[in-house]
């Protein structure tokens, strides 16, 4: 079997081998484990799995958020072809919020109480473009204008308080844009809102990103969030990357069990009235290191014998289509099932 | 396309080791485990318990009768003998036997504080269940007469209500208690309001539940754990002032009954000399002191639903 | 802004109003006759009636009350019971003395305060967090007194660094204006004066200031862990911030807020610590006048006394909570 960790020359971050262990009080716990992914320019990117699945500590890895003194990362993480693991504090912190950005899952909470929320986003301006404080005001009454409120110079005096929940992540949005980032990193942006307002909030990443070719790595539970914005999918399961695929096939010929399971516990509209919803059994494991075995295989349905003795290994794939990533990390995959 | 749904497997491939954390686990035994782990909060049980007994029991333990004055003689203006055979700690500026004055001393300061932490706690928490229950007129008028005996410092307040009342044991009780009713007036009374929207409280009265049913049956018991950190650290407070009371000479004038802070007053002139005069009485408050300060804070963290770290 | 201010201006009042009637039924509460008792032992046939007709203890209660507050508005409290003084006069001549005294003690316990609590939040769990945690607690349950009565002891009886008693050191002459001897030697530029002010103040104010350095280390470092894992600090470090700017705008000034609300309650525990320590190092201020003056039942001083020192305690609450509003935007509003 092939693994998947050759480099892709032209992205712009690439991911191999990532691991990320804490040291906790319980011991160690390993929350991410030879994840490997990359992101081109431009490319719109999702990382799907539930809670525990290791995705948001990988984009805090990438970002280099992890509490130094219990996080061990190791591997590699290439950002333009410079590895950020082998990088003084200090310039990652300048490539922070001026090449690579990231937003957070709850609007409510990510924002300073008692700074208005003009002073929050000039300050990225002021920090990596040297913008005077009147300049960076002007930039910021712009800023707040192009993603979507109205009005935005004569609010920059307001504090987060006066701000309902979509207006603090459009805040936020405008933050993580400020200085023009390639590449954007966004943890559950929406699960923390309402409906109505998720749609909207997705719909104003989507113009943003596209309209100045920023790539986007989208971390999410929902797939439906996935289908209308990414090109690429990466599923997590327990820390680790299993099955990675372009959208399309991905919805039309899921491979991996989980990833079915996934597909198949979204409510249709269309399924007939009365028919149970479908979970897949079980709940995530707990994150301690298995010694053996598949992760996944106490919940799934394609279990064999070897999946409780043999870890698999992430394989790559023949592309469905070219210049996208695919890989597969299963025994006994939908589709291709022995005895 | 795929095969069928499993059921869950009970075999030992599944499930993580042994450690984790219990689902559902009851406040009570998680603070019970948190507290049993903690140094700090064993060290301040130990002190606690130790302290206890020890007043409770000092009439057995102590070797002479408390207060007794048969070695004044022994005392002269420049010196005080120290350890010796006869007294392990030897005497003080009295004549008495100091091992005998600390010990009848630790049940004084037991007396005193427990009587007066409880009076604050029991006037205190009726005022703040009314202000938060009855809401209103009742919760501001209670409000305020807690912002007027806050506006003075509470050494002050005991100071006030003891020089009143003439010296004696009972009034040092009334004047501490005094002063800590303003504290579990607000505590309860924060109790109250917060629980008092809380959604269970709203769905017990939307079944139609009458008030004092929930008030007693439901948010008395939610507040029960704060009550009980905050009467602890209220009764290392109430040990300190006592003591702060009798040097401030207006503790109980009985010179039968033997009380830290009033030992530490006559140590004072002779502590030139005899230093070991002011520190035993000294280290016996602060220890004390340290002991239910300790436990009190450590409680606060084991019952603190947050579970962090 | 203006209307918060106001707003917590306006609670003011009933306070002070509440705390009239209760000192009113405090007189009254004493044993004994209250003009006795207000005149003590100087207590003559004429001396108690004149006392009356001051105070009608004669007259309807209601009549006695408004006698009452026009003496209280006027800050007439009468005379010490023991030399004769006006309270009032003998209050804001002691003043400046304690005030020096508890400003020294703040500053010694913010200036150590606020750094140890940040450094040991830093570095939880480590030896630094360890060793501040434990001096906290010690200095939390150790009783003013009793700290006074050791630093007297240990650093100026044994080792005589530092004088064991009052403010100044009587062979030198200096002159005083403010009464702050502090300021005064700065300002007449007697510097020997202001040292040796200094020199005398620093065992006071150490014992004074030890209980709220405790307490100000322990809230900081609680305050500081807390906001150390809010969200928004993780969005100030995801922008790739100097790490100056991202403690002093994101951590401290939320952090903060906590420990000014409790320098506002720590000046009660300096002024009733005040009355312990002063005594001890026979510092000149309102402490160790008050204290002879409950040694001796001086009704008068303790009335007037307690009353002003009440009043100065509700208007620095009054000035927290105003600073408070100034800080936190969302206070604002309720």
């Amino acid at each position: 079997m092939t693994s998947a960790t050759t480099p892709e020359p032209a992205a712009l971050l690439d991911v191999r081998d990532l691991s990320v262990v804490f040291h906790g009080s319980h011991g160690d716990v390993e929350a991410v484990s030879e994840v490997s992914f990359s992101v081109r320019p431009g490319e719109h990117v999702a990382l799907v799995g539930e809670s525990g699945s290791g995705k948001s500590v990988t984009s805090l890895a990438v970002m280099g958020l992890l509490p130094t003194r219990s996080a061990k990362v190791e591997g590699s993480i290439r950002y333009d072809g410079d590895d950020l693991l082998a990088m003084t504090d200090h310039e990652r912190r300048d490539l922070r919020g001026a090449e690579m950005a990231m937003i957070f899952q709850d609007p409510m909470t990510s924002l300073n109480p008692v700074v208005p929320i003009g002073v929050q986003i000039g300050e990225v301006l002021q920090r990596h473009k040297a913008m005077t404080g009147r300049q960076a005001r002007n930039e910021s009454g712009d800023l707040l204008a192009r993603v979507g409120i109205a009005d935005g110079s004569r609010r920059l005096g307001e504090y987060p308080h006066q701000l309902s929940g979509g207006m603090r992540q459009r805040v936020l949005i405008a933050i993580a844009l400020a200085c023009e980032p390639r590449l954007l990193i966004a943890d559950e942006p929406t699960t923390a809102l309402d409906v109505t307002i998720q749609a909207q909030i997705l719909e104003l990443l989507r113009e943003l990103v596209s309209g100045t070719g920023t790539a986007l790595v989208m971390i999410t539970h929902d797939l439906g969030v996935v289908a209308g914005l990414c090109d690429q999918v990466h599923v997590m399961y327990a820390g680790r990357v299993v099955e990675s695929a372009p959208r399309r096939p991905l919805f039309a010929r899921p491979r991996h069990p989980y990833t079915g399971g996934l597909l198949r516990s979204i409510p249709r509209l269309d399924a007939p009235r009365g028919e149970p919803l479908t979970p897949i059994p079980g709940s995530p494991s707990d994150a301690l290191s298995w010694t053996a075995g598949c992760a996944f295989a106490p919940r799934c349905g394609n279990r064999i014998d070897r999946c409780t003795s043999q870890t698999p290994e992430l394989a790559a794939q023949h592309a469905y289509e070219p210049g996208y990533e695919q890989a597969l990390r299963c025994f006994n995959p939908i589709g291709e099932e022995t005895s | 396309m795929t095969a069928q749904l499993p059921t869950l497997p009970t075999g030992p491939a599944a499930g993580p080791g042994d450690g984790a954390t219990v689902v559902g686990e009851s406040l009570l035994r998680g603070a019970w485990h948190r507290l049993r782990r903690s140094p700090l909060a064993v060290a301040g049980a130990v002190i606690v318990l130790l302290f206890v007994l020890v007043a409770l029991a000092a009439p057995l333990l102590a070797p002479y009768e408390p207060a007794s004055t048969q070695w004044a003689g022994d005392v002269t203006p420049q010196s005080v003998p120290g350890p010796s055979a006869d007294h392990v700690l030897g005497l003080d500026s009295f004549g008495s036997d100091m091992l005998t004055q600390l010990l009848y001393g630790a049940r004084q300061s037991l007396i005193v504080g427990v009587v007066s932490t409880l009076l604050g706690l029991s006037v205190g928490a009726a005022l703040g269940i009314s202000a938060g229950g009855l809401g209103g007129k009742v919760d501001t008028a209670v409000m305020r007469l807690v912002d007027i005996l806050l506006s003075i410092p509470s050494l002050l307040l005991a100071v006030s209500v003891a020089a009143v009342m003439g010296q004696s044991q009972l009034s040092v009780m009334i004047a501490i208690g005094v002063a800590q009713v303003p504290i579990f007036a607000r505590l309860l009374r924060g109790s109250m309001l917060s629980q008092s929207r809380s959604d269970y409280v709203l769905a017990a009265g939307a079944l139609g539940i009458r008030r004092r049913r929930i008030v007693l049956g439901h948010v008395l018991p939610n507040s029960l754990g704060p009550t009980i950190v905050q009467a602890t650290l209220s009764l290392a407070t109430a040990i300190i002032e006592v003591a702060a009371l009798s040097f401030l000479g207006l503790g109980d004038s009985d010179p039968a009954v033997a009380e830290w802070g009033r030992m530490l007053v006559a140590a004072q002139e002779r502590f030139g000399n005899d230093p070991r005069l002011a520190v035993y009485p000294g280290v016996c408050i602060a220890i004390t002191a340290l002991g239910f300060t300790l436990f009190g804070e450590a409680l606060r963290e084991a019952l603190d639903p947050r579970q962090r770290r | 802004m203006l209307r918060f201010t106001l707003r917590r201006l306006a609670l003011l009042v009933p306070v002070l109003f509440g705390l009239s009637i209760l000192l009113f039924v405090w007189i009254r509460a004493l044993p004994g006759d209250p003009a006795r008792s207000l005149l003590g032992e100087r207590a003559t046939p004429e001396g108690i009636r004149q006392i009356r007709a001051l105070y009608g203890f004669d007259k309807p209660l209601v009549e006695q009350y408004w006698a009452y507050l026009g003496q209280l508005v006027t800050f007439d409290f009468g005379s010490s019971i023991r030399d004769g003084r006006p309270v009032t006069d003998t209050f804001l001549e002691q003043f400046p003395a304690t005030v020096e005294l508890a400003f020294f003690a703040i500053v010694f316990a913010v200036v150590l305060g606020i750094p140890l609590g940040y450094a040991a939040a830093r570095r939880r769990g480590e030896l630094v967090d360890g060793a501040v945690i434990t001096g906290s607690l010690i200095g939390v349950v150790i009783p003013v007194f009793f700290l006074a009565i050791l630093l007297k002891l240990v650093f100026a009886i044994q080792l005589d660094w530092f004088p064991t008693s009052s403010r100044q050191d009587a062979r030198i002459d200096a002159t005083h204006i403010t009464n702050f001897y502090v300021l005064d030697g700065l300002l007449t530029r007697e510097f020997d004066a202001a040292w040796d002010a200094i020199v005398h103040l620093v065992l006071p104010a150490v014992a004074l200031g030890t209980i709220p350095l405790a307490i100000i280390v322990r809230i900081t470092r609680a305050s500081v862990s807390e906001v150390l894992n809010e969200d928004y600090v993780r969005t100030a470090e995801a922008k790739g911030l100097h790490p100056q700017v991202v403690r002093r705008r994101h951590v401290l000034r939320n952090a903060m807020l906590p420990v000014l609300t409790t320098i506002g309650l720590q000046v009660g525990l300096l002024l009733s610590g005040a009355v312990l320590t002063e005594s001890v190092f026979a510092f000149n201020g309102i402490g160790s006048y008050l204290f002879d003056a409950i040694a001796q039942r001086d009704y008068p001083v303790l009335q007037g006394y307690i009353l002003f020192i009440a009043l100065i305690y509700s208007l620095v609450n009054l000035a927290v909570d105003i600073g408070y509003g100034l800080i936190d935007p969302r206070v604002r509003v309720s």
